[in-house]
């Protein structure tokens, strides 16, 4: 642009210091994180150790979403060509950058949940698909040549594995980009970031097909995967708001200022009402054609213990957002992006909570300590991975090619 | 007195024009407008124009679409000939949201289109308001009110000190009409 280039004296070289309250708070989330799980899966009643699973299930797939989420970011970015987010760029690919160890422990996690029956039973115990069983199931039978333990586990590994080495090589482009300058990186990542969007947008469905529709086998929805991805991408751009506020009151990134602040609210504030927009068509036509095999997923939601937090989901995930964040200046207040994103956060726990637990735990739902413990435990896991990725490198990808155009970004 | 009512400055370059408004406003000129033909980031901060209106157009615009839609299927599916799909009850609110919704968002486009065009002075068949017809093709325009600020002599040399490439005195205000 040129056209009002002031001078700019911003360290782009500047790195984020881990230290101190931050560290040890994360550190401390990580410690009852684990006394909560460790608790459930030492506890005598088998409840307990079922709940404990379910929330396990839970906050690995929430944290593995986000850092996907944080992958599909930069992606985007880089495909449509952005300019304003370049100075923030460094935050959703250290969000991508942990995106492995995030797949691996949902990778431990299915693992043990599938072996030990916690999970997916469902579709995965003795006799369902043998036809002399008297537990034979035949629309479980019928679908065990996609839904098989083999073939769900390679499918977890593919997927996940996939998005893990595109999400590591992006990352890895852009911090050589820093070292070397040219436009080599940025190139390649434009090619490679398209190659994996299109790789990402047809294989989430069936991720959460598999992941979390098949904890009710008998049921399925074809938008549930939309709803998922929804769910995972309003969750993530929540998260990139939180970490770009904190980090910025901590002192740094003096370069993104309100105009980027009001680009994110705008994405969060547009993809809730896309959420909504799913969960609502999902919910309609269900309601409306009124097919007892498909109501059923509804009918268990709609069950005393279930449908008030069905209700309050609603709530935060859609008038919440619509209410706080419609006015201009609120997308631009520290303030209200941060109280909002974290009202968001909060509020797709509870959206994957409603979607997990009728199908695990079903009546012996509870919200205590294993379901605070848990989700406390992966929030600090999060902070102290994202925060430890995001120290190692400049806060800034000073040789993006639309770096100037970020730092001039109005709106 | 001159029959001058505006002066125009016409600059080649996006950035000479930013320098223009800023020598015009160091020697409290008041500006009357600017006419770029692409959007210049920042200029509404700098000339101190006021957001604009057109996002309360459009919630106008959606909350008559909201009722018109509602309205409809109301008196259609529910007060005139009450229907009975699906066993549902003659009244189903979740049915009637995507049509609501719909009819919305089609008042609240609309509106805002036709509400632009009047704004503008677009609508087929009126005459354009234009100041300097190459605003719109390859020139940065300042606009000066001619009788507000009488020293004609320095606007000009200020205009010109920024990088104008040409000072107009026009008679009238809109030349498209000649």
């Amino acid at each position: 642009m040129g056209t009002h280039n002031h001078h700019h004296d911003y360290n782009f070289s500047e790195k984020f210091q881990f230290a101190g309250i931050a560290k040890i708070l994360s550190l401390v989330g990580i410690a009852v994180g684990i006394i909560a799980i460790v608790m459930g899966l030492i506890s005598s009643d088998h409840i307990m150790v079922e709940r404990t699973y379910a929330n396990l299930l839970l906050m690995g797939y929430y944290f593995t979403c986000v850092c996907a989420a944080g992958a599909f970011f930069v992606a985007l970015q880089m495909v449509t060509q952005s300019g304003w987010s370049a100075g923030l760029l460094r935050i959703p690919q250290a969000m991508a950058g942990v995106l492995p160890i995030a797949s691996i422990i949902l990778l431990i996690i299915v693992g043990l949940g599938l072996t030990s029956h916690n999970l997916y039973h469902h579709w995965n115990a003795d006799g369902l698909t043998d036809p002399n069983s008297p537990a034979y199931d035949k629309l479980v039978a019928g679908k065990s040549a996609f839904l098989n333990v083999p073939g769900f586990l390679i499918r977890q590994i593919i997927f996940m594995g996939s998005y893990s080495i595109f999400a590591f090589v992006l990352t890895k482009l852009s911090y050589k980009e820093d070292l070397e300058g040219g436009l080599n990186s940025y190139k390649r990542s434009f090619k490679l970031s398209a190659i994996f969007l299109v790789i990402f947008g047809f294989t989430t469905p069936i991720w959460s097909f598999d992941t979390i529709m098949s904890l009710e086998a008998h049921w399925f929805s074809t938008m549930f995967g939309w709803y998922n991805f929804a769910a995972m991408w309003v969750s993530g751009i929540a998260a990139i708001v939180v970490i770009v506020i904190l980090v910025k009151k901590a002192g740094y990134l003096a370069w993104v200022n309100e105009n980027h602040l009001h680009d994110l609210g705008k994405l969060m504030f547009g993809f809730s009402i896309f959420w909504t927009y799913v969960w609502f068509a999902q919910f309609m036509l269900i309601w409306y054609s009124n097919i007892p095999e498909e109501t059923v997923y509804f009918y268990k939601r709609w069950e005393p213990e279930y449908k008030p937090w069905f209700w309050l989901s609603i709530i935060i995930n859609f008038v919440a957002p619509l209410l706080l964040l419609v006015d201009r200046d609120a997308k631009r207040k520290n303030g209200m992006m941060l109280f909002v994103a974290i009202l968001l956060l909060c509020g797709h726990w509870l959206d994957y909570y409603i979607m997990i637990m009728p199908g695990t735990v079903e009546s012996h739902r509870g919200f205590g300590f294993i379901e605070i413990g848990t989700a406390i435990g992966f929030v600090g896991l999060f902070t102290f991975l994202v925060m430890s990725k995001l120290s190692k490198h400049p806060l800034a990808p000073k040789n993006h090619p639309f770096m100037d155009e970020s730092l001039n970004h109005q709106i | 007195m001159s029959n001058t009512k505006y002066i125009l400055g016409s600059f080649a370059d996006p950035d000479d024009m930013m320098h223009g408004i800023e020598k015009l406003q160091a020697n409290n000129i008041s500006i009357y407008d600017c006419f770029t033909p692409m959007p210049i980031h920042g200029i509404e901060a700098k000339l101190g124009v006021k957001p604009s209106r057109l996002p309360i157009a459009a919630f106008v615009f959606g909350a008559l679409g909201t009722c018109l839609g509602f309205s409809l299927l109301y008196y259609t599916m529910a007060h005139d000939w009450p229907m009975n799909v699906g066993g549902k009850p003659s009244l189903p609110l979740p049915n009637f949201v995507p049509v609501t919704f719909e009819v919305t968002i089609l008042l609240c486009a609309l509106g805002m289109v036709a509400t632009f065009f009047f704004r503008n002075h677009l609508f087929p068949g009126r005459t354009p308001r234009v100041m300097d017809l190459r605003a719109s093709d390859d020139r940065f325009i300042i606009a000066v009110d001619a009788h507000e600020n009488t020293d004609h002599a320095l606007v000009e040399s200020l205009l010109t000190d920024a990088g104008a490439v040409e000072v107009k005195y026009n008679e009238r205000k809109y030349v498209s009409y000649e």
